[in-house]
């Protein structure tokens, strides 16, 4: 598919409007009005063009982008100073070809990249929609550029919307359409789009012409989840617009056989396109450190060329009479000032501007390379790692904090219902997964329900199983405990497996029956509990047999066929119908229920659950088509926002409470022994993190009341139950629940398991009325509508009745503890960052191995800033204490949110940085978005460090933003996280390869690659600078001025590039088992302010030897200046070149080929030139004088000594100067698999033991044989190793 | 580099409304994408150090002695006639001094061989502290008008300033090189032992470069007669006589005479040399410069004293590496015994300190 939309640069907002006006209106382009005309004409058009030139602009203006860049600047300054003759040092021509051959691969490049851009915007414009037409008075195909603001527009099924619409008309009965955002956020799960309420009915389809509203609403912007407005209708009533009823361009229209909608922001003007801010630049460190290392290069070239300044200027004024040279007026400091800038043109090579578009385009091929890493492969998701930004590669091998979302990032996000807690009662749910077997005890009666439906071939063979069970629990075989309760008028819901009979009989045992007093009670709550699980959320029900992805299928006549089935019933189960009364699915499902229509729904009122009430209505036929065979409940399929959600559907679902279908107005639960029922949904009060809670306000089925139910955070929905009105009784009762399930809560916090509370309210329809007035009001006002929406909110849900709790386990995912493990030992501190209760945080650390057994956990609540300060000073009292001390591995913080934000505050934060600085992690609790990102950036700009930050939700966006490295998880949450993100992987142990592995190769090979562009430059330019001492500082080079601009720009180019490309000091393998080797990356080991200066002698040292051994070797003989220079120019590229070979540590044939192949252009080259060119290049005409030295015995002599004098050193000082730990692995991957694997276990041992001790390891201390101290992990890992290298 | 927010979806997944083809992402699990290309690693251990800095010394220390003798046996025979000194000869010719003095000053060194110059013997004058390598200097210079093009004939390149014309006469050759040309001439006499001066013959051909000789440098105009071919230009300021006729041999005349060429090729250092002759050997039984006392015959125009110049004549033999230069045999012995050297050293160090970690460390 081709992507939507592009980038749009350059391009000025056109959010400003021409009238001036905060407000843009609509009206439908078919209005006679001139004015309103007018003003759709002033809207911009469908048509985008995201391209940067036309195909006229695009030299001059492509030479203007280019030249904005200072690296070109400086290429077209030199190119122009040798247009001054008084400076010149070579032929104008020759000096032009840098910035040519520089500017000409941009060019091509940006060519490239617009031509790519033209010829998707030129398909994507040319797509075809049906636009209104006035004058064939129907649909008719049209360009998607020919859209207009005020076109009416349809869509079938499946279409991709042209722009943004306001949504008129869909063919769902309910007014509503869906769609898959997924080109928008990359979220495939259905979204649901409403018809703008009110809307006058205007019988099957909407008539364009009589469509005379206008419509208000924002100008464009890029929230893509905000959408304010109104519209008015002809009548001057008004109705609210949101989000709700716009349909996003881009997106995908699905399950909806016909939409209309009203264009109200078209082409570049789309919440799409406002978005599309392209890849995301960011400078890294490796990058900042090389800009200080080119300014010392600017200065060493200042100093050289005044040294050949004052150098010619005294040569000058020494000079007596000279015969041979040119008679020159000019005083010595003038041709000094003027060979000043000669100088410059000659040594211009030794600032690196190549290196900047080297460094492109290595970064590019290691993100290449990072992407198609199999090992970052998700067979599930059928996804690999994306690459965001494209050039923070190396930033990923220098990470040294990383701040980590728990839910979904360490953990799975695939909730599983586990427990939970209903009025005080506690039921665990043992076994969610296979829900495959519980029992209802009902009233002394026991039913079983049997799994059904999508019966797979497992469940079946359990089934009869379970109805053994069941069989012989009726028969009086009943635990005990469960046996006691059936004596009771009251329903005790028990899943279990039968191997853990025990401890459901714990269980059961621990329930305060005694407190049920009241049966009919009891029922109630855990009716309203379960229906609260079923229907507060905001789950999208689809169901296989009515793919999701329909195609066209009329849906007018399924309509037809729904009409055909009138309402039928069975025999209803009641609390008074007869015992062993098992249900079978088919009777369960074949449910009636009101179809649905707010005018045919008859609400119950006498609220008496067994009766065979008169609602009624068509069997929901999900198949669409064929006989009313019973939709299969078990195959529907919950498309949730959050895990969460799901999950309490699902286990509402596993206890026969079953959300079956979901519509604008109303909700289609089934409800055991009740059969389906129509809920009214009166309004839904989304989650936001704000309030940490949503609510659902319905018309109850049962009772007909509006009953608000709320599902929440415990912290908030326990502070909102506090006050329970109602009558006494229930007031203690209520007392005792809230304290009940408060214990509870603590217990599923302590065991790791997320925590969400249930309560209801039960309105009276005054209050209501009142209420829903006052929301009307915020809905339709456009300014502060949030706010508005939120208090409103906030008035609804106080006085909560609690219901009970839920515990849901989030498993962790694979290799976390694993990974994290890695972390630490690669001396990266692992912060973890999370929503989460106190408990529940430290419990996952402990599970993912960031809390060891041997630490000491220190923890931070406190409720004032003094306090906080207080106990901040105490803490690091008592780490300096524990440091001190033997015995504890680490420290961990643990701190809550609260006490985060005194933290936080300015005048503590040193403090608390401090602290944490000395612990091994910290563990931040109930901690909100913003608090996230306040951590990071303060961490990262207190300490300056290199941080990273994970997450997989849009609650870690800002703290992704605000990271050096921000990683996104493509996990359940949606894209936000992804959007916003560097690096997108799909689990949380990919992070141990591509920091450790990709990381730290990523960051060796850039660094060694522009170490050794330095080194190359210095080389090569300290040549012609020795040469000014032996020609008066006069600017002559001893090297024809082709071969040596080329030189830099075509001999010695490549092989830097597939070095920086292709090299690998150590490998995969050995990176990842030792992860201390990251440690070199984190303190910029590989390119440190002395390694630069090192080299930088190095290159000195190399450029001595290659001018001088030459230079005494032909001292005083009839060497010309070419001739001269013929074996200096050789033997510096054999230097550069066998440089390069000592310091790669692989060379793969790739290596060999652009080697010998740099070597062969050169020399065939200077060898076809010598020939060819014979008045060419005139100050420099090679002629003959290569040809001549290559055929001279004296020229290889020279080469030779030249090239093996200048390695020497540095051939020496690899092995035996303070060979790294870098290079001990190196040396480890080349040794035989046993020996490996013995080294590799005492790289483990010594690092352990010097941890232990707070060592520093050393070669020697190798060899140390450490008794009791093998660690079998690394032991069983080693021999599979062996195992994998030997096989 | 552009790759927008959506085109993450571009590469494979198709997705076809309905059904839906999925092409399956992963990435090749190639030896090249996966980064697993076989590879030589250089790690440069005592394995693979020390046999190299032996092979290194075994290599460098023979070639050494090698080069040192064959510079040793080249007979090489230096006289300064700059006449400096009071003493010299020439020291008369050196203080009178005009580019374009008629009459010529002469002047006679006496010397004498120690030793008998066996093969080939090549004469050389040598110029120092002559900085023919200046940049302005190696610029003023027409090739094309040396390559025998008649419009660079007449209009000489603007690089040649000020010396491209005199007078609005193109010069020819133009260019502060041509101009400064090396205008002493040299003889040579073998006195006898009883007392007679012979001429020694000397080669005035062969001395240049073959390419220069044949392919750069050319007469203009394919015109056998070089007085009409050069018509129209001027001599160079310095020169007394123009470029046609700078000898008598049609062969070496005009812009191909030999003593010119030379000339052009600017030398590299400020102290340089350039063949001036060849003394052939005429037989294998007698030597070609004999022991015994000789006369240098200097007609002396060239002024170097200025600039405080030295002028000189080498006579030397050459070997198959070129002339006398004792340096790179040295270099060679001394690098070869330094890798030696240094060889024995590492091995003793890695011998008394690598034992130890021989047993887990590296295995060699």
């Amino acid at each position: 598919m081709y992507s939507l939309e592009r980038p749009v640069q350059g391009r000025s907002s056109c959010s400003k409007d021409r009238l001036g006006r905060k407000r843009r209106t609509v009206v439908s382009s078919l209005t006679e009005d001139e004015e309103l005309t007018e003003i759709l004409k002033s809207y911009s058009s469908n048509k985008v063009t995201t391209t940067k030139y036309s195909f006229l602009s695009f030299i001059p203006k492509n030479l203007f982008e280019q030249l904005h860049r200072f690296a070109n600047i400086y290429f077209i300054f030199l190119a122009a100073l040798n247009f001054v003759p008084v400076v010149n040092a070579f032929q104008p021509e020759i000096s032009i070809i840098p910035i040519l051959l520089v500017l000409a691969v941009t060019a091509v490049k940006d060519l490239w990249e617009d031509y790519r851009k033209h010829k998707s915007d030129k398909f994507i414009n040319g797509l075809v929609c049906e636009i209104y037409s006035r004058k064939q008075q129907m649909y008719v195909d049209q360009r998607w550029q020919d859209v207009h603001v005020g076109d009416f527009v349809r869509l079938s099924c499946n279409e991709i919307i042209p722009a943004d619409m306001l949504l008129l008309y869909s063919s769902d009965p309910h007014g509503v359409c869906y769609i898959e955002t997924a080109n928008l956020d990359g979220e495939t799960n259905l979204k649901q789009r409403q018809v703008v309420r009110d809307l006058p009915r205007q019988g099957s389809e909407l008539t364009p012409e009589n469509f005379h509203s206008r419509i208000e609403c924002e100008n464009p912007n890029n929230d893509l989840s905000r959408f304010r407005g109104f519209m008015e209708y002809p009548s001057k009533a008004r109705v609210g617009l949101h989000n709700n009823n716009l349909l996003l361009r881009s997106c995908t229209i699905r399950n909806t056989e016909t939409v209309i909608g009203i264009v109200v922001y078209a082409g570049h003007e789309t919440k799409a396109m406002k978005n599309n801010n392209g890849p995301r630049y960011k400078r890294s460190k490796l990058e900042r450190r090389l800009n200080v290392d080119v300014l010392w290069s600017v200065v060493l070239l200042v100093i050289m060329c005044l040294t050949a300044a004052i150098g010619h200027g005294l040569w000058l004024r020494n000079l007596k009479d000279t015969s041979f040279l040119i008679p020159d007026t000019t005083s010595p400091a003038l041709s000094g000032f003027y060979l000043f800038w000669t100088m410059i043109i000659v040594l211009q090579v030794l600032i690196p501007i190549s290196l900047y578009v080297s460094i492109e385009i290595v970064k590019l091929c290691q993100i290449f390379f990072i992407q198609n890493d199999v090992d970052f492969y998700n067979e599930y998701m059928d996804s690999r790692i994306q690459c965001r930004a494209l050039n923070i590669t190396e930033d990923l091998g220098q990470i040294q904090y990383v701040f980590s979302d728990k839910t979904g990032t360490l953990t799975e996000n695939k909730m599983v219902f586990r427990r939970c807690t209903i009025a005080g009662v506690e039921y665990p749910h043992e076994e969610n997964g296979e829900k495959s077997k519980y029992i209802f005890f009902l009233h002394n009666t026991t039913f079983s329900i049997r799994e059904h439906g999508g019966a797979t071939r497992r469940q079946a063979s359990s089934r009869t199983a379970t109805s053994a069970f069941v069989q012989g629990g009726a028969g009086g075989a009943l635990p005990e405990p469960c046996k006691m309760t059936s004596s009771r008028p009251q329903m005790c819901m028990c899943l279990l497996k039968r191997s853990e009979t025990d401890s459901m009989r714990l269980n059961c045992l621990s329930s305060p029956l005694f407190l049920l007093r009241d049966a009919s009670m009891e029922l109630t709550y855990i009716v309203d509990f379960f229906m609260a699980l079923a229907i507060c959320n905001t789950v999208v029900v689809s169901s296989p047999n009515q793919p999701r992805h329909v195609s066209r299928t009329p849906l007018k006549s399924l309509e037809d066929i729904k009409m055909l089935f009138q309402r039928f019933g069975l025999p209803r189960f009641s609390t008074l119908s007869s015992p062993h009364t098992t249900e079978s699915p088919r009777s369960f499902t074949r449910r009636l229920f009101s179809r649905g229509k707010a005018a045919s729904f008859t609400p119950r009122l006498d609220g008496v659950p067994g009766e065979d009430g008169d609602q009624g209505g068509l069997e929901n036929s999900n198949g669409g088509e064929g006989p009313p065979s019973e939709p299969r409940a078990d195959e529907l399929i919950y498309e949730a926002e959050s895990p969460d959600e799901a999950a309490l559907v699902h286990a509402a679902r596993a206890y026969r409470c079953t959300l079956q279908g979901r519509s604008l107005e109303r909700l289609l639960v089934e409800l055991p022994g009740m059969g389906s029922l129509a809920v009214r949904l009166l309004h839904i009060l989304p989650f936001d993190s704000s309030r940490k809670r949503m609510s659902v306000v319905v018309r109850h089925p049962l009772t007909n009341q509006v009953v608000v139910y709320t599902k929440g955070a415990d912290s908030v929905i326990m502070d909102l139950a506090e006050s329970p009105k109602g009558a006494e009784q229930s007031d203690g009762r209520q007392g005792h629940i809230r304290e009940q399930t408060q214990k509870h809560l603590d217990n599923y916090a302590r065991e790791g398991l997320r925590t969400l509370c249930i309560a209801k309210k039960v309105q009276t329809s005054t209050e209501y009325e009142i209420w829903l007035k006052r929301h009307a009001f915020a809905e339709t006002s456009i300014e502060n509508r949030e706010e508005l929406l939120l208090e409103s909110a906030q008035r609804l849900e106080t006085n909560l009745t609690l219901l009970g709790a839920t515990g849901i386990v989030d498993r962790l995912q694979e290799e976390v503890p694993e990974t994290i493990e890695a972390l630490q030992r690669a001396g990266v501190k692992v912060w973890v960052l999370t929503g989460d209760k106190q408990e529940t945080a430290i419990n996952i650390a402990c599970a993912c191995k960031l809390l060891r057994t041997t630490d000491q956990l220190l923890t931070a609540n406190c409720d004032s800033k003094e306090a906080c300060k207080a106990l901040l000073l105490e803490l690091r009292a008592e780490v300096e204490r524990g440091e001190a001390a033997e015995g504890t591995s680490g420290f961990t913080l643990v701190v809550d949110g609260r006490t985060l934000d005194f933290a936080l505050q300015e005048d503590l934060k040193g403090d608390f940085l401090e602290l944490s600085r000395r612990c091994r992690a910290v563990v931040c609790c109930r901690s909100t978005p913003l608090q996230k990102s306040h951590v990071v950036q303060l961490v990262r700009d207190q300490l300056r460090v290199m941080t990273l930050a994970i997450g997989d939700g849009a609650n870690d966006v800002s703290m992704i933003q605000v990271a050096d490295v921000g990683i996104g998880i493509s996990g359940q949450e949606g894209m936000q996280a992804v959007m916003s993100s560097d690096f997108a992987i799909s689990r949380f142990k990919h992070l141990r390869k591509l920091l450790l592995v990709h990381g730290h190769w990523c960051y060796t090979r850039l660094a060694n690659m522009i170490l050794y562009f330095f080194y190359k430059n210095v080389m090569y330019v300290n040549l012609l600078f020795w040469y000014q001492f032996f020609c008066g500082f006069s600017g002559s080079v001893m090297t024809n001025s082709w071969v040596l601009i080329f030189f830099n720009l075509l001999f010695t180019s490549a092989p830097p590039l597939l070095y920086g490309i292709l090299d690998k000091d150590v490998s995969a393998d050995t990176l990842i088992k030792l992860p201390e080797l990251y440690k070199s990356g984190q303190n910029s080991k590989a390119y440190l302010p002395s390694t630069f200066w090192l080299t930088m002698l190095d290159a000195l040292y190399q450029s001595l030897v290659c001018f001088f051994i030459p230079y005494f070797a032909y001292a005083g003989s009839d060497a010309d200046m070419l001739s001269f220079g013929s074996p200096i120019n050789a033997s510096a590229l054999l230097i550069i070149l066998l440089h390069q070979v000592i310091e790669s540590r692989t060379l793969t044939w790739l290596h060999v080929l652009v080697l010998v192949g740099s070597a062969l252009f050169y020399f065939s080259f200077t060898l076809v030139f010598s020939v060819v060119c014979v008045t060419c290049s005139p100050p420099t005409n090679p002629l003959g004088v290569d040809k001549l030295q290559m055929s001279q015995p004296l020229f290889y002599g020279v080469c030779a000594l030249t090239t093996v004098l200048a390695l020497l050193p540095r051939y020496t000082h690899q092995q035996y100067i303070s060979p790294s730990d870098t290079l001990k692995a190196a040396l480890m991957d080349q040794l035989n698999p046993d020996n490996y694997c013995r080294r590799m276990q005492h790289w483990n041992q010594t690092q352990a033991q010097s941890k232990a001790r707070g060592l520093i390891i050393n070669v020697e201390d190798l060899d140390i044989k450490i008794p009791d101290f093998i660690l079998p992990k690394e032991l069983k890992e080693c021999r599979a190793a062996t195992g994998s290298v030997l096989s | 580099m552009m790759a927008s927010s959506y085109n993450a979806k571009e590469d494979g997944h198709v997705t076809v409304p309905g059904g839906g083809t999925i092409q399956n992402k992963k990435p090749d699990n190639t030896a090249f994408k996966q980064q697993r290309l076989p590879a030589w690693q250089p790690i440069l251990t005592a394995g693979t150090v020390l046999p190299a800095f032996f092979v290194i010394g075994l290599i460098f220390i023979p070639i050494g002695i090698g080069l040192y003798v064959t510079s040793n046996n080249i007979k090489e025979f230096e006289i300064d006639y700059t006449g400096t000194d009071m003493s010299s000869p020439c020291f008369n010719c050196s203080q009178s001094f005009s580019w374009n003095s008629t009459r010529p000053c002469t002047c006679a060194l006496p010397f004498s061989l120690e030793q008998p110059f066996e093969s080939n013997v090549f004469m050389y004058y040598g110029l120092s502290n002559f900085y023919q390598n200046h940049r302005r200097y190696v610029k003023s210079r027409d090739d094309s008008q040396l390559n025998g093009d008649t419009t660079s004939l007449m209009n000489p390149s603007k690089e040649c300033e000020p010396y491209a014309r005199n007078e609005k006469m193109p010069i020819a050759p133009c260019g502060a090189i041509a101009n400064s040309m090396f205008n002493d001439t040299l003889d040579l006499y073998y006195i006898d032992p009883n007392g007679t001066r012979i001429q020694i013959p000397l080669m005035k051909k062969g001395i240049a470069w073959w390419t220069d000789k044949h392919v750069k440098f050319r007469n203009p105009g394919g015109n056998p007669n070089l007085t009409s071919a050069f018509q129209g230009t001027t001599k160079p300021i310095n020169w007394r006589k123009p470029v046609y006729e700078l000898d008598t041999d049609a062969e070496n005349n005009g812009f191909i005479n030999e003593d010119f060429i030379v000339w052009m090729r600017t030398a590299a250092l400020p102290t340089f040399r350039k063949l001036y002759r060849i003394i052939q050997k005429k037989n294998n039984m007698t030597p070609t410069l004999p022991r015994g006392n000789y006369t240098l015959e200097v007609t002396y125009n060239y002024p170097v004293r200025s600039f405080e110049g030295r002028k000189r004549v080498i006579l030397s033999t050459i070997s198959w590496m070129g002339g006398k230069n004792p340096f790179l045999g040295i270099a060679y012995i001394t690098v070869g015994s330094v890798c030696f050297f240094l060889g024995v050293v590492l091995l003793i160090i890695h011998h008394k300190y690598g034992s130890r970690n021989n047993t887990a460390d590296i295995p060699n």
